[in-house]
Formats: C-alpha cells, structure tokens, sequence
C-alpha cells in the first residue's frame, strides 16, 4: 500500500470573506496522477497554494509527505500558471532552470556538477536542450511553459504541482506538454491544475472536479452521469476514464 | 616655485581620493543597482535615502561625523518600510512617502537644535566628490567590503527574490528575511554614495547605470559589472566637467548619468523606428 503525498481533512479557506475552498478531504498517493479541472474561481489555484504552504488554510488540515505543507522544498516541484517578468530581466533559459535547484542547495555553497548535470536532464526532457543560452524573455508562450517545468524538473521533485500548464498556448504545444507529462507520469506524483475537461482524462490517474467543494472521480467512471453540468455553466466535454490503473494509484 | 610643488601635490591629493571615493562608490552602486533596477525597487531607495538626513542631523547634533549617523537612520527605514510592506501590508508607497518626509522632518528639527552653523551640510545634500576626507573613503571602503561580500554569498538567494518571489519561497527561502537584507544593503549603499551625489540624488546612480546596463547584458553579474564601469565614467567625467567649469560636482555627476540615459533611450527608439520602416 503506497503511502498518501498529500492528505486534506475537512479543508476550508476564506479569502477575503468569500469561502474558495469549503469541506474538501483528499488524498493523492504516490505516483498518482490528478487532475483537477473546475470553473474559474472554484478554488484550483488556492488548493495548489495551500499544498506549496503559501497559504493556510482558515479550517480543516493538510499534511504533505505526513508534514505541514512547504516544510519539505526538496522534494515538491511548482509550475505556475503564468510568470509575470519583465521581458528585459537578463536571464537565460539555463539559468532559470538552475533556480530549481535552489530547494536543493545549501547557503553558501556554489552550484556544482551535480546541479548543472540536473539542469541538463531537465532541460532534455523538455526538448528545450538547444535554447539554454537563449534569454528567458526572447521565449515563446509554449517554451516560457516548458522552461517552467524544467525548473520544477531540475529539484528531482517526488511531487510535481502544475497550475494550468496549458493555458496560454497553442494547441500543437498542449499536446506536446501532455506528452511530456505522459512520460514523467508513474515516476513521480503529479497535481495538476487544468481547463483541458477533455484532453486531460487520458492521461490522468484520477480526476477531480473542485468547485469550492469536491467531486472526486475514480477511473472508470463517466462525469456526465455526475453534477459536473451544474459546476460548469457551459457545455463539457463528456469524461470518461479508461485507462488502466497504474499500480501507484492503487490504495 | 615650492608653492607650486605645494599646489601640485594638493591637487593630486585631493583628486587621489575624488577618484578612489568615484570607484569605491561605483562598485556598491552597480552590484546593488542591478537589483534595484531588475526588482523595480527604486523608489524604496529614494525613501532609505532621504530618511537618512534624519541621520546627518543626529550627526550634527551629536557632534560626530554625520556619514556614522546616516547608518543606523537608513537601515531603519530600509527595514521599517520592508516590514511595513511585507508583513503589515501597508501599501509601500505611503510606508515610503512617511519615512521620507519623517526622516527629513528630525533631521531639520536636530540641524535646527545643533548650535552655530552646519558646515558642509550642503555638501551631504548634493555631494561633493572634491572634498572626501581620507577617513571616510576608509569607511567607505569598509562599507564595499561588507556589500560585495554578502552579494557574494547570497547572490542566487537575490537573484531568486528577484525573478520570481513565489518560486524562491516555495524553494523553501526565507524571501522577507533576504528581502530585508537586500533593502539593508541598499541603506549602506546610501551611505557609500551621499559623498559622491548626496542623498537628494543618490535614486538616480543607483538606477541609471544598472538601467543603461540592462541593454547590454545577458546575465546579472554581467549587468553588475556593465554598470559599475558605467557609473565610474559617468562619476569620473562629471568630476572632470565640474573642476573644469567649476561646477557643483554631484549635480554634474547625476547630469552626465541622465545625458548618456536619454542617449541610449534615443539610441533604442531610434532602432525599433528604423526596424518599423
């Protein structure tokens, strides 16, 4: 039996007066693969903040790897939604991709071989290998996104947490950062954040519709047959889990 | 003749130190300008830096020398605005605006109170690179030691919080606590500099050659030493324009500076103009 990476227990936050998050208990175990999908303002975003422990919650717990949440850097990884840098800031991809080693480096000790050779696989990983000299702000949207996930990458993170990876790119690049997301699923425990209703149930383990409250969806099972016409005040794509359980997400 | 000789070796003096006080006060100002220009944290400086009168009146009215008073009223205001801001959430502009004008308030108020006339106060306000007394360019230069030297040991630390405040604190760095050092070093970078320009112009050495710079650098350590070199010329050719048209030399110094700004930005609309065509 894998053990939980993340346990929620009655969760509930306020910002602000308005209730984003209320009565939410979760558990992602390791090498599942989540995601969760959810209206604008249901609450994604903040989930994501409590588990990284820059937010606390107002009620309820979190525990992550069986501590308070942002107590372990070493071993989670962040991608945000979306940087907000100045075009200008003189950074190259390298670089950036380096600071996802920060978590991992002691104070006062210089970046070693062991760091750059971390780099170098993440940036392989994410096809980015031939733009390390480039400027960070000379990249595109759908190359800005992946640096991101190389940073994460580059801490060798057991936990990866992704908010809307995809949300600022073109199709043909989507589809490139799932398949990206493909090969890192089963090696680490992956959150992610989505738009994508229809794309991302075939590549995630277990997904979650998060509206203030929780409607957890195993594999297997259809969200038409689920409130998820009254989460989203549009038409969704119709959901249906098919994949074979990969063996982390059993519990 | 001999008082020739005498003038000569004056002259050299003087100019000796004018010149020693320009490089010394470059260094801080280009290491800590890069991350006053790519963090936007200009102003802040501006507040630190007009606090620090209050400190140049306590100098006075203590009778001690006013560049040791200036230290602990800049490290205040670098801390009191940093923790105003962070922690209380006060917007920073009214943290800033307060502590500027409360500095500046105690030290006409201390000024006021000290008996006889201020002598050189004029001098702390615009700077006056030709009068460095030997004392304070050793204090100086202990003040760059101590700069260079944690920039050394924190400089990814700085660069995070720099870039990406979020992703330093999920790193698990403590991005107020290194916050609240960069905006100390930024008080004693204050200090560096009220010689040279005084602290009415000090915002604009600490921004112009780190902004100059950004145009041309690819990396932040690059764009350190883009700007230390820019502000040494700048320092050094407002120093010779001023002892030439005897002019006041910080004000020439801060002239030159914004000259060659205005320079490039002319230079970069006059390429993005010809790349339109």
């Amino acid at each position: 039996m894998s053990e939980p990476v993340i346990v929620c227990d009655r969760l509930a936050v306020r910002l602000g007066g308005v209730q984003v998050l209320n009565g939410l208990t979760l558990s992602v175990f390791q090498g599942d693969f989540l995601g969760i999908v959810g209206p604008n303002g249901g609450g994604k975003t903040t989930l994501l903040r409590v588990i990284l422990g820059l937010q606390r919650p107002t009620q309820g717990s979190v525990r992550v790897f069986g501590g308070e949440p942002g107590s372990q850097p070493k071993r989670t990884g962040y991608v945000p939604q979306r940087l907000f840098f100045d075009r200008d800031f003189p950074l190259s991809v390298g670089g950036l991709v380096l600071m996802g080693r920060l978590s991992r480096r002691r104070l006062f000790r210089p970046y070693g071989d062991r760091d750059r050779h971390a780099v170098d696989e993440a940036l392989r990983t994410v096809g980015l290998q031939d733009l390390r000299d480039r400027q960070v702000g000379a990249l595109s949207g759908g190359e800005l996104q992946r640096a991101l996930i190389a940073r994460a990458l580059a801490g060798e993170p057991e936990l990866l947490l992704l908010d809307e990876p995809t949300a600022s790119i073109d199709p043909a690049m989507k589809s490139s950062v799932y398949d990206l997301l493909e090969t890192l699923r089963g090696s680490m425990t992956i959150v992610m954040v989505s738009h994508d209703t229809g794309i991302i149930t075939k590549h995630v383990t277990r997904i979650t519709c998060l509206n203030c409250t929780l409607d957890m969806h195993e594999e297997g099972s259809s969200l038409r047959r689920t409130p998820i016409g009254d989460i989203y005040d549009y038409p969704v794509d119709a959901i249906l889990h098919n994949r074979p359980k990969s063996e982390g997400s059993e519990s | 003749m001999s008082e020739t000789v005498f003038g000569g070796i004056l002259a050299f003096e003087f100019m000796r130190n004018a010149i020693l006080a320009a490089l010394l006060s470059s260094i801080a100002c280009g290491i800590i300008g890069t991350f006053v220009v790519v963090k936007r944290i200009g102003f802040i400086s501006g507040g630190i830096a007009h606090t620090a009168f209050g400190g140049i009146g306590l100098g006075y009215y203590l009778g001690v020398n006013p560049l040791l008073g200036i230290i602990p009223f800049s490290l205040a205001a670098a801390l009191g605005i940093g923790i105003l801001g962070k922690k209380l959430k006060v917007s920073e502009d009214t943290a800033i605006g307060t502590f500027w004008a409360a500095g500046m308030s105690l030290g006409v108020i201390l000024i006021g109170l000290t008996p006889g006339y201020a002598p050189d106060l004029f001098s702390y306000l615009f700077g006056n690179i030709l009068t460095v007394p030997t004392g304070d360019l050793v204090m100086i230069m202990l003040l760059d030691l101590l700069i260079v030297g944690v920039v050394l040991l924190f400089n990814r630390e700085f660069l995070a919080i720099s870039f990406d405040e979020e992703y330093a604190e999920v790193s698990g760095l403590k991005s107020t606590a290194l916050y609240l050092l960069l905006l100390a070093l930024i008080a004693l970078t204050v200090v560096v500099m009220v010689r040279v320009v005084g602290i009415v112009m000090v915002i604009a050495l600490l921004s112009v050659p780190a902004a100059i710079a950004r145009n041309f650098s690819r990396s932040i350590p690059s764009m350190m030493g883009v700007a230390t070199v820019l502000s040494f010329l700048f320092s050094l050719a407002g120093l010779a324009l001023s002892y030439i048209f005897d002019l006041a030399s910080g004000a020439t110094i801060i002239l030159v500076a914004a000259t060659a700004f205005f320079m490039v930005q002319g230079w970069r609309f006059l390429s993005v103009w010809r790349q339109g065509r």
